[in-house]
């Protein structure tokens, strides 16, 4: 099952033309970039593992083009996201995020049901991909 | 990927993405293209005229900016007609004494390059051996990358390179910086252009030492010390800049001040006549205040001969 976490994640995968065109509109607006990879797919994992510090000052996308291939040579088979972050006062907030790798294969979730007291019954999301230890968890 | 269509968002795969500029085809064998139209069409006139007139002397330097001009407007043409004719490597290397307008033209040459095409945004990024090299084991890296990053789309001048290289200490932090630069130089030539400034001798010897630097960059200039002429024209180009011209009689004191000062250690060519300027500027300012009579425009704006004789370099 194909996860959708941040902008752009209904639509095909983004090929890297795409992704330079969404950095530069990025860099445009002054916004830092920084970069965000995790293998654990499950929606309430919101704070993935930095990789390197945010990317500040740049002036051209083809900085940032480079430091996702260097992480994507490093997991080829994990999520990696690029974040943009708008400091203005009023925003102080990630502006765009979106998804620049997915492992190929994404085997999904199940849904676990719980009994509890007076018959009532409690839903847990489990992601497959967890069953497996950190670092395993896709096919590379 | 999915054969989803994200919510009817995106032209059918077929239909070719209307806000993107489709290249033209290529001409034919036999058109022609109008060379003077191109060139006013680049705008690269500008940036050659203001580097004429603002620029004084510097025929090599100057020169050597036409030609890559040319070569890089000419590339533009033929690629028009569909010949490929490859990138062609700008790394560069400018030795020179100081003072002789290395960075000054390597922020013309950005902007130059910006408007032929040959780099996407054209602003300057200028470090020392202090921004590039870290000061412990694995710092090195994540820096030069984070200076290489942030220079990419425009212009990267490393002043005084030959620091990047300590041939005494060999475990010097300096040549990790060496080959990530040689690395990104060689394989994201698209990216960035990398000048290397610093003095002549200093720079042949960091050369010698690093023959792989020497061989990727293609054009080495050098700057010449100014004729005591030029330095003049600077001076008044200066001062005119500044809203100050020299009273007659100053002028002969002025040319004699630079005969002087040329000849004594230290001398940074432009930088000095930068440093004279100001100096004049305070002894005037001083002398008007001191007189505390009323002045008008021309003694405001009129550096006189006692404003540069109380210099340092008139006393024996």
């Amino acid at each position: 099952m194909r996860i959708t976490q941040g902008t752009f994640s209904y639509l095909p995968d983004l090929t890297d033309e795409d992704i330079t065109k969404q950095v530069a509109y990025v860099l445009d607006r002054g916004w830092p970039c920084s970069i965000e990879f995790t293998d654990d797919p499950h929606p309430r994992n919101s704070y993935w593992e930095m990789w390197g510090l945010p990317m500040f000052d740049l002036k051209d996308p083809a900085g940032v083009l480079l430091e996702i291939n260097e992480c994507r040579k490093t997991y080829p088979g994990h999520y990696i996201r690029l974040n943009a972050y708008d400091a203005r006062y009023g925003r102080q907030t990630t502006a765009l995020s979106f998804i620049v790798q997915r492992p190929a294969e994404e085997p999904g979730f199940r849904l676990d049901r719980t009994e509890v007291a007076d018959r009532r019954v409690q839903y847990r999301t489990h992601p497959y991909a967890l069953d497996r230890p950190q670092g395993e968890r896709y096919a590379r | 990927m999915t054969d989803r269509l994200g919510f009817g968002m995106r032209p059918e795969a077929n239909g070719a993405a209307e806000d993107e500029p489709q290249a033209p085809p290529p001409l034919p064998p036999d058109a022609s293209v109008d060379l003077a139209r191109e060139r006013a069409e680049s705008q690269v006139d500008d940036v050659l005229d203001a580097l004429d007139t603002e620029l004084v002397g510097l025929a090599p330097v100057k020169t050597r900016i036409r030609e890559i001009a040319a070569l890089l407007l000419i590339d533009r043409v033929r690629a028009r007609f569909g010949i490929d004719s490859g990138r062609p490597n700008l790394h560069m290397s400018f030795t020179g004494s100081p003072g002789t307008g290395k960075t000054t033209v390597a922020v013309r040459l950005a902007e130059l390059l910006h408007r032929l095409g040959y780099i996407r945004r054209g602003h300057l990024v200028s470090v020392t051996r202090d921004d590039l090299v870290g000061q412990y084991v694995g710092h090195t890296a994540p820096k030069t990358k984070e200076v290489l990053k942030r220079a990419m789309g425009g212009v990267l001048f490393i002043d005084e390179a030959y620091y990047l290289y300590r041939a005494e200490n060999e475990r010097d932090y300096g040549q990790e910086a060496i080959e990530i630069l040689l690395q990104v130089m060689e394989n994201q030539r698209d990216d960035l252009v990398v000048v290397l400034a610093g003095y002549k001798d200093r720079m042949d010897s960091f050369f010698s030492s690093n023959p792989g630097m020497s061989s990727r960059i293609a054009h080495h200039i050098d700057f010449p010390d100014y004729e005591p002429v030029e330095l003049e024209a600077i001076g008044r180009l200066m001062m005119e800049r500044e809203g100050y011209r020299l009273s007659d009689d100053a002028e002969p004191v002025f040319r004699d001040y630079l005969e002087r000062r040329r000849v004594q250690p230290r001398f940074a060519n432009a930088r000095s006549v930068r440093n004279a300027i100001e100096r004049a500027r305070l002894r005037h300012a001083n002398r008007l205040l001191a007189t505390g009579a009323p002045v008008d425009r021309t003694a405001l704006t009129t550096l006189h001969a006692d404003d540069f004789l109380s210099s340092r370099v008139f006393t024996p």
